[in-house]
């Protein structure tokens, strides 16, 4: 791994926890995200996939400080080296750190989207707006359009115009291609490419990950609110062989192209994780130590690992 | 039994250029069909037609031989691409359910929906969650057809898979007709029976107003 460089953006041991009415007044905690390490070097596009629902669009919120108000944060959350406290989160995010939000709903509906791609910038960075609108292929006369007028992939498109208007050195781009066509998605994912050689940085959470191998340096893989795989891309490409841990090797072949065989089971609810390994329940190479114990995070072929046994 | 489209043409207003034209289909049950187009070429639009959530502006759509019941469930039925827009974020899960029908323990344990997500609110599950619950609603209204607008673009390729396996089951099971609307080749390959391209030459215009 290239330790020594310099990075952008550095999470480890970090957990969220939401604090929610059980019964009655009786509240409790619930840990979605729990000992989670993601790093971004400067010229890099990080690819984020894994399951639903395991923590990847929190991840995004908590870089950003827009967790809601029941949400706890801890752990380690560097931004250039210095802390991202609230504070410095509020005055980052838009300007330094940029997000392309995962639902269409976070156009403002009163709003014509030509001008919501604009910002609060002056002068308005029309011009360059209008050469993203070509390069997507949105006709000029999306802009004067509110977003009810939209279909599902033009509003994507916006959503990513939007995020690369600005001069974000961090763009969270939150699956940014679903209701795209392949051409659309290649173009977004070549544009983030093109950021990225600028020494910007992407963090691309996706579930196209077949899109996502090509584009991206390395890949982050999340299973129940925690990184299990952190590897070179290429890994992927090459497929379940060059992969270290079992949930990853399970990724790639559900792929329609790849077999689209579906392992049994389902990602454990957050309120009743195992007490070993959260993948343990699934996994077909399990020993009784994964049931008991939490496997640590080790160095494995220039990737990351969080697995007993992937080599 | 077979799901028609005659000469449908859609467009929302007289002044607004046609999303749909002449447009002619025929889905028998038991047969499964995926539908392409670029972004912005109708395919929702159609999605919705088929399923009587907006009426055609010529044309009818007619299920064996008579057009779509106007009262009670629909037997034609959608599933669509943002399930946060489908459910009533007011209501719980269980409510959501319910809507259509007895709970379905069969299906519920098939698509990996706990006990414990039917009395949360909307907001609090992930998109991928939510969706499974639109797709079992669906399921468990007893609809003939289902017509599926992109329903697992949005979740990971193993619960993707995974749901695939039990609609197609139950498709095949119903022997029910299916109509997926998608923008990946290779889902579509796993599957549909045949596919449908809409024209490509609108391009350029743009979904216009809604009424």
């Amino acid at each position: 791994m290239e330790q020594k460089k310099e990075t952008l953006l550095e999470i480890h041991n970090l957990s969220v926890s939401f604090r929610m009415y059980d019964h009655g007044l009786k509240q409790q905690d619930l840990q979605v995200i729990s000992d989670l390490y993601l790093t971004v070097h400067p010229g890099e596009i990080v690819a984020v996939a894994g399951s639903s629902g395991s923590g990847k669009s929190l991840l995004a919120s908590a870089i950003l400080g827009i967790l809601p108000g029941n949400a706890t944060v801890r752990g380690h959350l560097h931004y250039q080296g210095q802390e991202l406290t609230p504070e410095r989160q509020k005055a980052l995010r838009g300007k330094e750190i940029a997000l392309v939000p995962q639902s269409v709903a976070y156009l403002d509906p009163l709003m014509k989207v030509g001008a919501q791609a604009d910002g609060h910038e002056r002068p308005r960075p029309t011009k360059k707006r209008r050469q993203l609108f070509q390069r997507f292929g949105l006709p000029e006369e999306t802009a004067r359009r509110y977003p009810f007028q939209l279909s599902g992939g033009m509003a994507r498109r916006v959503l990513v115009s939007t995020a690369l208007l600005t001069e974000a050195k961090l763009v969270i781009a939150d699956e940014p291609t679903p209701g795209m066509g392949l051409a659309q998605a290649l173009e977004a994912l070549r544009m983030f490419r093109e950021m990225a050689d600028e020494g910007r940085a992407v963090i691309l959470i996706t579930h196209d990950i077949d899109l996502a191998f090509e584009f991206a340096d390395r890949v982050a893989v999340f299973y129940g609110g925690t990184t299990v795989e952190t590897a070179p891309a290429s890994d992927f490409k090459e497929g379940p062989s060059a992969l270290r841990h079992p949930y990853s090797k399970a990724l790639w072949s559900a792929l329609p192209q790849n077999g689209f065989h579906p392992i049994p089971g389902f990602q454990p609810y957050a309120g009743s994780l195992p007490r070993g390994c959260l993948f343990a329940p699934r996994c077909p190479d399990k020993t009784p130590q994964c049931m008991t114990d939490v496997p640590p995070v080790r160095e494995v072929r220039g990737g990351e690992v969080r697995c007993y046994y992937g080599s | 039994m077979a799901l028609e489209a005659q000469g449908l043409s859609f467009r929302y207003h007289k002044n607004q250029p046609w999303i749909i034209k002449d447009c002619n289909l025929n889905i028998q049950k038991g047969q499964r069909l995926a539908v392409f187009a670029p972004s912005g070429h109708g395919k929702t639009t159609l999605a919705m037609l088929l399923a009587g959530y907006l009426e055609p502006t010529k044309g009818q759509i007619l299920l064996d031989g008579k057009p779509l019941p106007e009262t009670g469930v629909c037997p034609v039925q959608l599933i669509l691409q943002h399930p946060e827009k489908a459910v009533n974020p007011r209501w719980r899960l269980r409510r959501v359910l319910e809507e259509s029908g007895r709970l379905s323990e069969e299906l519920l344990y098939a698509f990996g929906i706990e006990g414990a997500w039917l009395d949360r609110f909307p907001r609090e599950l992930s998109g991928g969650e939510l969706q499974r619950f639109c797709v079992a609603r669906a399921l468990m209204s007893g609809a003939d057809y289902l017509i599926c607008d992109e329903i697992t673009t949005m979740l990971d390729v193993i619960t993707q898979a995974q749901i695939w396996h039990v609609v197609l089951e139950e498709v095949r099971k119903r022997d029910m007709g299916l109509i997926a609307v998608t923008h990946n080749h290779h889902l579509a390959e796993r599957i549909a029976t045949e596919t449908l391209t809409l024209p490509t030459d609108f391009s350029g215009t743009l979904p216009p107003l809604h009424p």
